[in-house]
């Protein structure tokens, strides 16, 4: 292994909102990972991607869990907002008032490739809660960042949607870290999990080696 | 991969455009026939002395400062209270067209015409004063606490045996729950009432008004500013020495200090209503071909005129009040700037919000002359504040995501739009209050609707005054009715507490 250690955390205690969530982290991420984090929810599991996304802000694609969408205003919109800080100005407000040609052919690929091509000039708050989060999703995959972090991010699509989006992700991203409730899309698209709980780090193995006992302990009773 | 042009476009945010962009277009059109002229020798030197004296405040003297202080607040609390009863009698026979009718045409003349007449009639007495602010005050309240009754969920009261009576089953099931919202209500009306109470002083009655247009007439701007800043004062701590107890005290108070009487020579009033405001052709005896003449002069020399000019002044103030409230809302939300930005942006929005328009509007003529001009300005200082508050702590609420970005970009992307439904629906409220005021300011030269019902009570011509208050009157009932249908269609919900 000779990889760049992207992220490293050595913390005692980490929380949110004054509240200790994590104890005892010690977690390195190197480039090329492709890392899940599962556990039971409030295990710790925004909290941590939140800490990795302050790590470096500016090389991470992030896709929170409350989509954050502006609900009047199209999916080309709230798509482009991905990328207000590359632009200039003037640029980005003559987008607001009229879409330009290549920001708008863009922008239509990649709604297509989430399957929200229809869409695009219609205010997400028309649209469903599994369309809204695919245009959240479709938001940091335009910002074209080499690590993405989602929390969640295909939790509210049907189970196929949810393969074809984050084989995208993944196809899209040097590194990806990924909290996701669903323990088979861990498996399929991840190099390692991570496993919270009771806010300590119980499991962190590569995909192969990880057994379905060790899985089950994660979601088990105290 | 699908042209992108024949996409359907179905975006909230363009309807929301489109209509604001109407607006703007028809104020624009309005703009060749608004007077905008400045006519001072010298606008900045003047300003200069304005801002000198808000400065350096000095008060007159402090009895007379107290006075005018009690007698403003005395007539408000008399007014506002007695306007509240009224219209909550009104507001329990809500359901009936013809009293939401009558609400709709006492409130629909502004509270200082109303002192015009009553002033006609009762001479300049606190009697005059009190019914001037009462009765708009009363048509008021029957719309908004009648609205509350309605809005009250009918579960309660469907609960109750069949035959409990239509009033006790009303204090038992509607009134509880409507009333938190009607004391809220009644409290910032409380405070509109102070800056009446105010502005009555400018048509002569004893309130901060007279002193304030005493004082700037003769350019004593630290007098004035005084005067300005102890009124800011009475409606800023409004929250902290109005209590609910202390209410009825203060309402004795008011009475002991001011007793709402007035010498009233019926003789006067009888001939005011059975020959006074008789059209002139009429009482001379002349036909309905006379009639018609009179009116059809009345008509295009005043009616017409004063009604282009009270809807341009309208549209250029609610332009100015938007572009006011877009600009200013940003200085008091927790989403930009830093504390210090944010409190230079509180004691703006409070000294704007507390200043009447009638009294920036004067202001504003000393500074530039009579044009619409000073008009614009004050009814966009004053309204455009009251909306960016009320927006500003909209956009507090607001949850951004973190990775949202800063700044210009925030502003038009992430706020902005989220926020604009709220100010549309804000402002479109306004609007009617905005046709109300812009009538009013003809009483400071400016050709509205006001200018010629001023000039008609003080040429004793009652029976123009009259027809001209009607007009008045049913221009802002039919806003009215535009307003609340636009709000409907574009699917705007406000609570008219909040206003």
């Amino acid at each position: 292994m000779t990889a760049t250690v992207l992220f490293d955390l050595h913390q005692a205690a980490l929380g949110y909102q004054g509240r200790t969530v994590l104890r005892d982290l010690q977690l390195q991420i190197r480039r090329g990972e492709r890392v899940a984090l599962l556990g039971q929810s409030g295990a710790g599991k925004t909290t941590l991607l939140r800490q990795l996304r302050t790590l470096a802000p500016d090389t991470v694609a992030w896709c929170p869990q409350s989509s954050g969408l502006v609900p009047m205003l199209s999916v080309f919109h709230n798509i482009f907002m991905g990328r207000l800080d590359q632009h200039s100005l003037f640029y980005n407000l003559l987008n607001l008032i009229r879409p330009l040609q290549k920001p708008r052919e863009e922008i239509a690929a990649l709604a297509a490739a989430v399957g929200l091509q229809p869409f695009l000039f219609t205010s997400v708050e028309k649209l469903s809660g599994g369309q809204q989060s695919r245009t959240a999703l479709a938001r940091a995959l335009y910002q074209q960042r080499p690590v993405f972090i989602g929390d969640e991010p295909v939790s509210a699509v049907d189970e196929v949607q949810a393969d074809q989006l984050l084989q995208q992700v993944c196809a899209q991203h040097e590194t990806v870290v990924l909290a996701l409730h669903d323990v088979e899309l861990a498996l399929r698209h991840c190099t390692r999990i991570i496993g919270l709980r009771n806010g300590v780090i119980e499991l962190d193995q590569p995909v192969a080696e990880c057994s379905a006992t060790d899985l089950r302990r994660l979601y088990g009773a105290d | 991969m699908a042209l992108t042009e024949t996409l359907p476009r179905n975006s909230s945010a363009t309807a929301m455009v489109r209509t604001s962009l109407l607006f703007l277009l028809a104020a624009l059109l309005c703009l060749p026939w608004a007077d905008l002229a400045v006519s001072t020798l010298d606008p900045w030197g003047e300003l200069g002395r304005l801002g000198w004296g808000l400065l350096t405040p000095s008060a007159p003297s402090f009895t007379t400062l107290l006075e005018a202080l009690a007698n403003t607040l005395a007539f408000a609390l008399q007014g506002v209270v007695l306007g509240a009863i009224g219209g909550f009698v009104l507001a329990l026979f809500y359901r009936h067209t013809a009293v939401r009718t009558f609400a709709a045409f006492v409130r629909a003349i502004h509270e200082l015409f109303w002192a015009l007449l009553f002033v006609q009639l009762a001479g300049l007495s606190p009697l005059a004063g009190v019914l001037a602010i009462a009765i708009p005050y009363a048509g008021t309240f029957a719309k908004i606490y009648g609205e509350l009754f309605e809005e009250v969920d009918p579960a309660a009261a469907d609960a109750l045996p069949r035959t409990a009576g239509r009033l006790s089953r009303f204090f038992y099931t509607v009134l509880p729950p409507a009333w938190p919202h009607m004391v809220t209500y009644t409290r910032y009306r409380l405070e509109c009432g102070i800056r009446s109470s105010a502005v009555l002083g400018f048509i002569g009655l004893p309130t901060v008004g007279f002193h304030l247009e005493t004082a700037l007439k003769q350019g004593l701007y630290s007098e004035a500013a005084a005067l300005f800043y102890a009124l800011v004062l009475v409606i800023v701590t409004l929250h902290g020495w109005m209590r609910r107890r202390l209410l009825p005290l203060y309402v004795i108070a008011a009475l002991v200090w001011l007793p709402p009487v007035a010498q009233v020579n019926w003789a006067l009033v009888w001939q005011f209503f059975s020959v006074d405001i008789v059209p002139a052709p009429l009482r001379q005896g002349a036909g309905a071909e006379a009639l018609w003449q009179w009116l059809l002069i009345l008509g295009s020399k005043q009616i017409i005129p004063g009604l282009t000019n009270t809807l341009a002044l309208g549209l250029l103030a609610l332009i100015a009040t938007s572009a006011v409230t877009l600009l200013t809302f940003p200085l008091i939300s927790r989403l930009f700037g830093n504390l210090a930005t944010r409190g230079s942006g509180h004691v703006f929005l409070v000294l704007m919000r507390s200043a009447p328009e009638y009294l920036l509007a004067f202001v504003g003529l000393l500074l530039w002359g009579p044009s619409m001009l000073p008009a614009i300005v004050a009814l966009g200082l004053h309204n455009g504040a009251i909306i960016a508050h009320l927006v500003g702590h909209y956009s507090n609420e607001l949850q951004l995501r973190e990775d949202a970005v800063r700044g210009v970009n925030r502003y038009f992307f992430e706020v902005l739009p989220r926020i604009f439904r709220t100010f549309m629906a804000f402002t479109l409220y306004r609007f009617e209050i905005l046709l109300r005021e812009s009538a009013i300011l003809g009483i400071l030269g400016i050709p509205t609707l006001g200018f010629f019902i001023d000039s008609a009570f003080t040429e004793f011509r009652f029976d123009r005054a009259v027809l001209l208050l009607l007009v008045t009157a049913l221009l802002n009932m039919l806003v009215d009715a535009i307003a609340r249908h636009l709000r409907r269609r574009l699917q705007l919900s406000t609570h008219p507490e909040d206003l």
